[in-house]
């Protein structure tokens, strides 16, 4: 089986987030960036389809040189080769067609990736692709089991979940419990510096969206604290105050 | 202009998201025509919420949410209709379906909007709830995906006309087969909810859940809780709120034994207003919490519950 996983490189999910240049880039001093923790899911599964039933991996991140740390991160783990599309990803519309463009006539039976990135939070790109592919796409997969040329997926919904059959090829956006996340060993680590990472420049600048500023949410007044004994306070907080009851 | 607003159901009755979306639209475009699929049997309020024509979808292959299917049918609307705008409320299905969609009629689209729009220009949460991003859709055609409690729904429409919508589709569209649905019926869903009661470690394990239940009932509240909680299996993974689970926007969130780690926080920060309640005066929580009290869980929820009933009776 041959799968195409694509990685975010986003901050870590303990990050604090600022803004710099008048609120029009994101401030990445003392910032840690990783793997996606969606991505990363779809990768684990990745690797364990592979180790089921043999085939080859390849990680695809639209990123500008510095996502190298993550891609090399991503080898370690379990991928066989890498692409870079050497370009800042604009939006999802961006990184959907340079996904769809590496992967049209390349053949892949998979196209994984996280439900979504923790930095935008879109959760468009795999439909996207998808779409520009004319390929079923499935999204928030919880489990994925293929058996020959069929895949069977639960699907998240809104309180509860949805039983799905379909065809290979197919693009799916992951989330646990899909897999356990891996940690690389030394082996995967030594291996990866020498595994190879292709740099492509982007096949289009199409993009449809742009930010102008960010902004960061208002601070929050103090806490009012209630007394465990005094509820009736609180009952009238959340009635005439907060409004809610 | 003429704006479309796709409308959702749930066992037949209009999602609330949903009128959101119709009021959003309403607001931004001026006219609205509205699509549901299968039965919906308060369509009424769809017209109270700003829609002046309904698309009624009755094609018996869409009675389950086929996403290719949808997309195909939705385009199709918009062309129809003329509409330059579509509106939705972010779900499971609206995801998949808007960004299909965007690609089929070159539309430019944004998800997660937090307002009505100044110009082409939304406001959108990033960075998981941490920061917003203003964002200006380039593009003649918007999709525009809206959180939770991102408009209020208006109730001043007229009745509005319903209209037959059978478009035909590819069979190529339904590729994908919906082989079974699990569903807990009854139970207000998550990302619907104007009231959220979760819970963490601090109850100890799953047959503690009742008191969390029993607020939730009175309160017409949707139950959450932090990721560990349904790593172990002590609820259900699609109450999972937080970074890498449901991002929620309630009126009110009552958080019950979660200390408050920034990855639940994440899921939670664009709530009107936080309720913390946990034993240990430094749990995080706290500095995100509108309203806080210190004590047992224990003790004080069913004590609240007790007071809630009372005031509502
Ligand atoms: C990549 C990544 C992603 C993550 N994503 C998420 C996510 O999406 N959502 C999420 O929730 N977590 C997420 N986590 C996990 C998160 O970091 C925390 O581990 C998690 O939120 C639980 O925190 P906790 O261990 O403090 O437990 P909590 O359950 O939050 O803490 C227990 C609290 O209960 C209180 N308590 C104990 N007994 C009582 C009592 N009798 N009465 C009142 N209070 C009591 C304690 O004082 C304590 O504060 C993620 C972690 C990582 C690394």
């Amino acid at each position: 089986m041959k799968i195409l996983v694509c990685i975010t490189h986003v901050p870590d999910t303990t990050s604090r987030i600022s803004f710099t240049d008048g609120n029009t880039k994101f401030d990445k001093s003392g910032v840690q960036f990783i793997i996606g923790p969606y991505d990363d899911y779809a990768l684990a599964r990745a690797v364990e389809l592979k180790e089921q039933s043999g085939g080859s991996i390849t990680v695809l991140n639209v990123g500008e040189a510095e996502t190298e740390p993550t891609i090399r991160k991503a080898l370690a783990i379990g991928a066989d080769d890498a692409i870079r599309i050497n370009a800042f990803p604009e939006d999802a519309l961006f990184v959907a067609k340079q996904i769809a463009s590496v992967a049209e006539g390349a053949e892949y039976d998979l196209i994984l990736m996280g439900r979504e990135s923790i930095d935008f939070n879109g959760g468009q790109v795999h439909s996207m692709v998808g779409e520009l592919l004319g390929l079923p796409s499935v999204s928030p997969v919880m489990t994925l089991d293929i058996e020959g040329n069929t895949a069977k997926i639960s699907r998240e919904i809104e309180g509860g979940k949805e039983h799905i059959a379909l065809s290979l090829p197919f693009i799916a956006g992951c989330q646990e419990p899909i897999a356990e996340w891996k940690i690389p060993n030394m082996r995967g680590i030594m291996s990866a510096r020498t595994k190879p990472l292709e740099v492509r420049e982007p096949t289009s600048d199409v993009s449809k969206t742009q930010v102008s500023d960010f902004e960061l949410p208002p601070a929050k007044g103090d806490v009012k604290l209630i007394d465990p004994e005094n509820i009736g306070e609180l009952v009238n907080l959340l009635k005439n105050e907060a409004k809610v009851i | 202009m003429t704006a479309l607003a796709f409308v959702e159901t749930d066992e037949g009755f209009v999602r609330k998201s949903s009128l959101e979306a119709v009021s959003y639209a309403k607001e931004t475009a001026g006219d609205v025509a509205a699509i549901v699929f299968g039965e919906a049997k308060d369509v009424e309020l769809i017209g109270k919420a700003g829609a002046s024509k309904v698309l009624h979808v009755t094609d018996e292959r869409l009675a389950q949410p086929n996403i290719m299917a949808y997309s195909s049918v939705i385009a199709e609307a918009m062309n129809q209709e003329q509409a330059t705008l579509l509106v939705l409320a972010k779900s499971s299905l609206g995801d998949p379906v808007s960004a299909r969609v965007s690609i089929k009629v070159d539309a430019a689209l944004v998800s997660n909007v937090s307002g009505l729009p100044s110009g082409d220009t939304v406001k959108r949460s990033i960075y998981t709830g941490k920061a917003f991003a203003n964002t200006v859709l380039k593009a003649e055609k918007k999709i525009i995906s809206i959180k939770k409690n991102a408009v209020i729904v208006k109730e001043n429409g007229e009745s509005p006309e319903i209209v037959e919508f059978s478009p035909a589709i590819a069979d190529s569209d339904f590729t994908v087969k919906i082989l079974k649905v699990e569903k807990q019926e009854g139970n207000v869903l998550l990302p619907e909810a104007d009231v959220v009661v979760s819970g963490g470690r601090g109850l100890k394990g799953p047959e503690n859940w009742g008191m969390i239940e029993d607020l939730a009932k009175v309160l017409g509240a949707a139950t959450g809780c932090i990721k560990p909680v349904s790593d172990m299996d002590w609820r259900p993974h699609h109450e999972h709120v937080g970074q890498t689970g449901i991002k929620v926007s309630p009126s009110l969130y009552i958080a019950i034994g979660i200390s408050g780690a920034i990855q639940h926080l994440a899921g939670i920060n664009s709530s009107k207003y936080i309720l913390a309640i946990n034993k240990d005066p430094e749990a995080p929580l706290f500095k995100a919490a509108d309203f806080g009290v210190v004590g047992d869980a224990f003790n004080v929820v069913p004590k609240l519950t007790d007071a809630l009933k009372k005031v509502q009776n």
